[in-house]
């Protein structure tokens, strides 16, 4: 459980196909946009940030990883009806700090990823926040319990999510 | 170059957000109604919906093979409900059908123009923006379609939002309780009109209505029209909390009537016809006679036109003479010179044809009709004197109650230009 330093020659970096590198993002991306149609509450969990920490902390590559985050965002902007950069700039600092994070520590555990996860959340909503209000103008209520809470949650569903990119990751 | 070498993930970072803050703060500024839809969302949605579009097929045909074929217990049951739903509708309807008819013609009268919902269109709801921030859903119905922007989005219980996106098989729709979403509406006992805005945590609140105005909760939500995008009238919701807001404006929440967070199927809104409400062509044209109308116990027209007649042609006949020739129509000038010879002073001046029935006494079925009065060839019921005994000329109280009625015309007898007959409306 608890979160190991490694050094850069004990990492391990894995690299994902290119059908999981596209699609994978994609079928995050679709059941956003769907599953709270059918399960109001789904619009707590951000699929499509638990997908970019994934590739980020597999690949270990803070270049991959904001770019990965960056594209994956833009494209979650271009569904809503906000500015297109919203969440493209979060996911870039989520995707940027998570491979970061990831050349430095063990992130395979469960637990690791659990704290991880709860950590780039916070991190992702305090920059929408910030960027939504500050450049956008939005009128946005911050609630750390709220945010902390939806954290979790999104850290639970993570750990499932991260076990299953685990069955796509290839060694390089 | 070491320098930008070492620090090349760090360098790359800050060149992508500042691009991407450069490209928001460019849109930022250049948000307007007719800004065309960028490129990346028509690849987006074109990427995503198919995908809902095939999945919500799927689910619809599954749903729709078992409900049908498979699953039909409790269809009797519910065939017997519905029945008697239908029965109860159908009584209901006749009640609401009169007093229809009776709105167009006061509405006629009034020359209200109105809007109408002449064409919806039904559409699926596929898929959501997937943001609590944008409060916004995917319909399968775009361009192709003839969905334009703007174009309101309702359900039964209410409306929904508003078109924002059109995409050659898919449309956003900009729900209520979005914080960027404004419908004018109004109260529906109070009459107050206000704005209703969504919050970020989702909730929908109407602002602009001041602090001195009562409103308590319970009470209705409607479209004001305002907008222009909804048509007056529709269901928004109901006021759940009333309390006093900063400044000098209430703070007023709304609960909507339609499920925001379970659509699945809208109406979208795709013509609005505005037109001038029409008469009914069988009925009377004056607000006097319609408003006699809704009062119980009016007999037969021919019965009265017997009783009232001779009377009336042996007081007045130069009245008589001049109602049968003036009967006016909605919009037909009323002729200026039949006060002179029947004076509405008088209530024994009655019309030989009255445009109404007399209100009938319920104390007094065996004695003679109740006083008519006649002004310009329309007849006005004394409602306060129909336990009257006299019909002709013993009932003071009938003809000041009649001329209080009536009184407009009068005035206008020594104005020569002709008066329409709306001017006896009391409104």
């Amino acid at each position: 459980m608890a979160i190991t330093y490694t050094s850069g020659e004990q990492v391990e970096v894995y690299r994902f196909s290119i059908p999981a590198t596209v699609l994978v993002p994609l079928a995050a991306l679709f059941l956003q946009a769907w599953l709270p149609l059918r399960f109001s509450f789904f619009t707590v969990f951000d699929l499509p940030l638990l997908v970019v920490i994934g590739f980020a902390t597999a690949r270990r590559n803070p270049l991959a990883g904001l770019v990965t985050g960056g594209l994956i965002g833009i494209v979650q902007d271009a569904l809503t009806h906000q500015p297109i950069g919203l969440y493209g700039i979060s996911k870039t600092v989520v995707g940027f700090g998570a491979s970061s994070l990831g050349i430095k520590l063990d992130v395979e555990n469960a637990g690791a990823r659990f704290l991880l996860t709860i950590f780039f959340y916070v991190v992702h909503e305090i920059v929408y926040f910030l960027i939504a209000r500050g450049l956008v103008g939005l009128h946005m209520a911050w609630s750390w319990p709220h945010e902390f809470l939806s954290g979790v949650a999104n850290a639970v569903l993570g750990v499932l999510v991260f076990m299953l990119l685990d069955r796509l990751k290839q060694r390089t | 170059m070491d320098v930008l070498g070492r620090y090349r993930n760090l360098v790359v970072l800050v060149g992508v957000l500042f691009a991407q803050v450069l490209g928001l703060a460019v849109q930022v500024r250049r948000t307007t109604d007719n800004e065309p839809t960028r490129l990346i969302r028509i690849w987006a949605v074109g990427t995503v919906t198919p995908l809902e579009r095939l999945l919500m097929w799927t689910q619809t045909s599954t749903g729709n093979l078992w409900h049908n074929y498979f699953y039909l217990r409790g269809v009797r049951a519910e065939n017997r409900s519905l029945k008697a739903q239908i029965e109860r509708m159908s009584l209901e309807q006749v009640r609401m059908s009169q007093d229809a008819d009776q709105a167009r013609r006061l509405q006629a009268l009034l020359a209200f123009k109105e809007q109408f919902i002449s064409q919806t269109m039904a559409a699926q709801v596929i898929g959501s923006s997937g943001s609590e921030l944008s409060r916004s859903v995917y319909i399968d119905k775009g361009e192709h379609d003839g969905i334009k922007p703007d174009m309101a989005v309702i359900t039964v219980d209410g409306i929904v939002g508003k078109v924002l996106r059109v995409y050659r098989s898919t449309s956003l729709v900009l729900l209520i309780d979005d914080q960027t979403s404004g419908v004018g509406s109004i109260l529906d006992k109070t009459r107050l009109q206000g704005i209703l805005r969504g919050t970020p945590s989702g909730e929908l609140v109407l602002e602009k209505v001041m602090s001195d105005e009562t409103v308590s909760p319970g009470e209705l939500v409607l479209t004001s029209g305002g907008d222009g995008i909804f048509p007056k009238g529709l269901l928004v919701g109901r006021v759940t909390k009333a309390s006093p807001g900063s400044e000098l404006f209430l703070n007023i929440r709304v609960r909507p009537a339609a499920d925001l967070s379970k659509l699945e199927e809208v109406l979208v809104v795709t013509k609005i016809d505005e037109r001038q409400a029409q008469p009914d062509q069988t009925g009377a044209a004056r607000a006097v006679d319609i408003l006699a109308e809704r009062l119980p116990g009016v007999p037969s027209k021919p019965e009265t036109d017997k009783t009232a007649a001779p009377d009336a042609a042996k007081s007045a006949p130069e009245a008589a003479t001049t109602v049968t020739t003036t009967k006016p129509a909605t919009t037909k000038p009323v002729p200026t010179t039949t006060p002179t010879t029947a004076p509405a002073t008088a209530p024994g001046t009655a019309a030989a044809k009255p445009a109404i029935p007399a209100i009938p006494d319920s104390s007094s079925k065996t004695k003679a009709p109740p006083p008519q009065v006649s002004v310009n060839g329309d007849t006005t019921p004394p409602r306060k004197t129909a336990t009257s005994s006299s019909a002709s000329s013993t009932a003071p109280s009938a003809g000041t109650a009649a001329i209080k009625t009536v009184s407009k015309p009068v005035k206008t007898a020594t104005d020569p230009k002709p008066q329409p007959a709306l001017e006896d409306n009391p409104h």
